[in-house]
């Protein structure tokens, strides 16, 4: 049973750190605007091609 | 038109010297909207970032402070097609946004705490099943109370609050079962942790609240929904007015940013937006929106006038009296809150189950604990199993229930173009069985339509309608709604109470009173009620244009699927003249009508009706039905309606349709009848789970499974009221949707 020992920290610390990333995605604003990130995805505007934003 | 808002007032600035503001946005339908809007601002010099949220539609622009000026931003947006106006983040607003924040942060650490649990929770399980040693086990359940109490005491916050803030008031809602059962729930699995038992019901607490939150932050997710549509709505309607500094110059400035003493011009036609008396000018105003009132009165100088008037003759100089809050308008909202509190006494479906329930579980707890004693069991059994009762009947299905199908419904509704204002108007919306109407701008579009645009040379009707775009007079507004393109003549020039007049290619075109277009009276053929005449001359091409109000566009099919739906009673009552209202009433197949009707005597009218028994919905806009709707079981208005009638109605629909109407009532009976359905299955299982409690046989495993099914199958059930509603209305949408529709709708042009 010693494996236990180290086991379920390892258990309850890979959980902490889903809530740690999920948390920190909320203050990050992640879930604002989520019909745009599921269409932002898409364009292209990213493309060296294109010269419409500044980026 | 070139009028210049001034901006300054909504500019905000970042800790690093950057301007930033906010946009509300109208008329985004397809995904390129986000590269075109977002590609157009940043092309502005000094536009440091510009961010479209496309969720809320919303566009936030940042800018080196004094190298743009925020007015480009709106003129880039409207040359790009969209209408643009800076939106004030309401407190209301920003509080609902920061608790569903908040609501996902509890929702986050419960999933957290929950998940972590069972997984210890399996182990005991299958351990208590074979062989597993004690020292192993309370490591185990040692380890779980480590996780559950830091997290139910956070994440459990809505819910004490809100059972602490009832038992306050001496009221029961389902809150105070839940709070009872979770706290009793944790207290026990310590104490038997203490004792080395097989048992703890940590997991069961922990996913109750975690099932619970789902709803919760479901339910606030729509509400921060509908909150910022109408916010964009406000901010698009938001009104403006011309302030004039000391040069006399006239500056367009919002109604937020006037103080009291300033000068102001009110053009005619205009709606004037603050309390004031005139210094300059004579003219009359038209408080129908207020008084119910149609004849004009007389307006000179030193008489006073109110907010929400319209100005009908020439322009007028105030001097604001009163601004925003003070107002006269702000006077007769506080009359109404008491015709409003009326209606609070409905209790809620959900509340009135509660507080049933509440003390019947808490009763066969004590039931249960008595009758173990009393049969010879210890103390120590007795308690665990009265507990256990507690647990098993913590509503959790029971709080579901209610909840998730208004959630359901009131996003069926959004999609109908329906905004909620309470969560209760379901409940009231299911049970109408009388429907009356008001008149103007109800079962009419609020403007005035030219209602012979057929019978009129294309060419004409065009030139009329662009110089109508350079007038401010009611009945020109209405010939402007016909305009293709929106650019107003350069050269119109406004003669005072004749028309308007302009150059068009070398031609002079005229629009106006029949005698300045060169017209006899007797051009004019017959006289017809309820229709105003204005005369358009182009070169020698003369026409006179019927301008009247229109019924909506699906005004006949929405009162006979009305009527085939089984509302025994539908009524018009207007404040309008005999002769306008009975043409409409017959169109409409309507037999019971009322004109001529002042406010009280809608109230006493409703009061009747409801004193027969009837549950009325009240359908109307105009300040003057605003004691009407508060009066009425539940209330609607249409979007255009004087912002005091939509505080008081319990929804608000969108667009030029009278279909909403209809929805509403459909969408909120089937959402009643799921309701019941959810309420009997969360009883019935408490029937069969309640007993194998008393008897002992429940084992934390049995509480884990029976607690989570319940509330899956009732979530499950309360879902189906969005399926349905979206086969129902595979029927094609009407053409001529109005943009604030297909702003709602989102992406779907």
């Amino acid at each position: 049973m010693n494996v236990l020992v180290y086991l379920v920290p390892i258990a309850l610390f890979l959980g902490l750190g889903g809530l740690v990333a999920f948390l920190w995605s909320l203050k990050d604003g992640q879930y604002d605007d989520l019909q745009g990130a599921a269409v932002r995805i898409l364009s292209d505007d990213d493309l060296p091609s294109e010269d419409t934003g500044k980026k | 038109m070139a009028d210049v808002v001034d901006l300054s007032l909504f500019v905000r600035y970042r800790e690093d010297g950057a301007a930033f503001v906010e946009l509300a946005v109208d008329g985004i339908g397809a995904p390129e909207c986000i590269n075109r809007i977002e590609g157009g601002l940043e092309s502005i010099a000094g536009v440091m970032e510009a961010r479209l949220n496309y969720t809320n539609h919303r566009v936030r622009i940042i800018w080196r402070a004094g190298e743009a000026d925020p007015n480009a931003f709106l003129t880039t947006l409207r040359n790009l097609g969209y209408r643009a106006y800076p939106h004030v983040a309401h407190a209301v607003e920003e509080a609902e946004i920061r608790k569903e924040k908040w609501l996902l942060r509890c929702l986050g650490i419960a999933g957290f705490a929950s998940m972590n649990i069972m997984l210890l929770s399996i182990a005991v399980w299958s351990g208590n099943a074979t062989e597993m040693s004690v020292e192993t086990r309370d490591m185990f359940h040692w380890i779980s109370a480590l996780i559950a109490l830091p997290a139910v005491a956070y994440a459990g916050q809505p819910f004490f609050r809100s059972a602490f803030a009832a038992l306050a008031e001496r009221r029961l809602n389902m809150d105070v079962p839940i709070v009872v059962g979770i706290l009793l729930a944790l207290i026990m699995s310590v104490y038997e942790t203490m004792n080395h038992a097989r048992n703890a019901y940590f997991d069961s607490g922990v996913m109750l609240l975690f099932f619970l939150l789902c709803g919760r932050c479901l339910d606030q997710a729509m509400r921060r929904k509908t909150r910022a549509v109408a916010g964009n709505l406000a901010a698009l309607k938001s009104e403006t007015a011309l302030r004039l500094d000391n040069e006399g110059q006239a500056v367009l400035v919002p109604v937020g940013a006037l103080s009291s003493g300033d000068r102001i011009l009110v053009r005619s036609g205009e709606r004037i937006s603050v309390d004031g008396v005139v210094l300059e000018g004579k003219s009359e105003v038209d408080e129908s929106l207020i008084t119910g009132e149609t004849v004009p009165r007389q307006a000179e100088i030193g008489s006073t006038v109110y907010a929400g008037s319209t100005n009908f003759g020439a322009a007028l100089v105030l001097r604001a009296t009163a601004i925003g809050e003070d107002t006269l308008l702000d006077e007769i909202e506080r009359l109404l809150d008491n015709a409003a509190s009326s209606k609070s006494r409905y209790v809620q479906l959900a509340d009135r189950v509660a507080s049933a329930y509440a003390p019947v579980i808490h009763i066969a707890a004590a039931l249960t604990f008595a009758i173990w004693v009393a049969f010879g069991a210890s103390f120590h059994d007795a308690i665990l199993t009265a507990v256990a009762v507690l647990i098993i009947t913590c509503p959790c299905a029971l709080a579901l229930a209610v909840p998730v199908v208004q959630v359901v419904a009131s996003g069926a509704m959004f999609r109908s173009g329906i905004l909620l204002n309470s969560g209760d108007a379901i409940e009231r919306l299911a049970r109408v069985d009388t429907i009356i109407f008001d008149k103007t701008g109800t079962l009419t579009l609020p403007e005035q339509r030219v209602s012979n645009r057929a019978l009129i040379d294309s060419e004409l009707m065009d030139v009329a309608a662009r110089l109508a775009l350079s007038s401010h007079h009611p009945l020109a507004m209405a010939v402007a709604a016909e305009a293709s393109d929106r650019i107003p003549l350069d050269n119109a020039e406004e003669v005072t109470g004749e028309g308007i007049r302009a150059l068009v290619n070398g031609v002079e075109a005229r629009l106006g009173s029949l005698s300045f277009c060169g017209m006899d009276r007797s051009d004019n053929g017959s006289e017809i009620s309820g229709v105003s005449h204005v005369a358009v001359a182009f070169g020698n091409k003369r026409a006179i244009l019927h301008i009247r109000q229109a019924l909506r566009p699906d005004a006949v099919e929405t009162i006979d699927l009305l009527k085939r739906s089984g509302i025994s009673s539908l009524r018009i009552m207007s404040g309008d003249r005999a002769e306008a209202v009975e043409p409409i009433a017959r169109a409409l197949g309507i037999t019971d009508w009322q004109a001529g009707m002042t406010p009280a005597d809608k109230i006493d009218a409703i009061k009747g009706v409801q004193g027969l028994g009837a549950t009325v919905l009240m359908v109307g806009d105009g300040l003057n039905d605003a004691p009407a709707l508060a009066a009425a079981d539940v209330s609607l208005s249409p979007i255009s309606a004087a912002n005091l009638a939509q505080v008081h109605a319990d929804a608000v629909f969108l667009g030029e349709r009278l279909r909403p109407a209809f929805d509403a009532v459909v969408i909120s009976r089937r959402s009643r009848s799921l309701m019941r359905q959810n309420l009997a299955f969360a009883l019935l299982y408490n029937l069969i789970a309640v007993p194998l409690a008393f008897l002992g046989h429940v084992t934390p495993l049995v509480a884990a499974l029976a607690m989570s099914g319940s509330s899956v199958v009732v979530t499950l059930n309360g879902l189906r009221a969005r399926y349905r509603s979206l086969a129902e209305r595979e029927s094609p949408k009407g053409a001529g949707e109005s943009k604030v529709e297909d702003m709602v709708l989102g992406n779907s042009p």
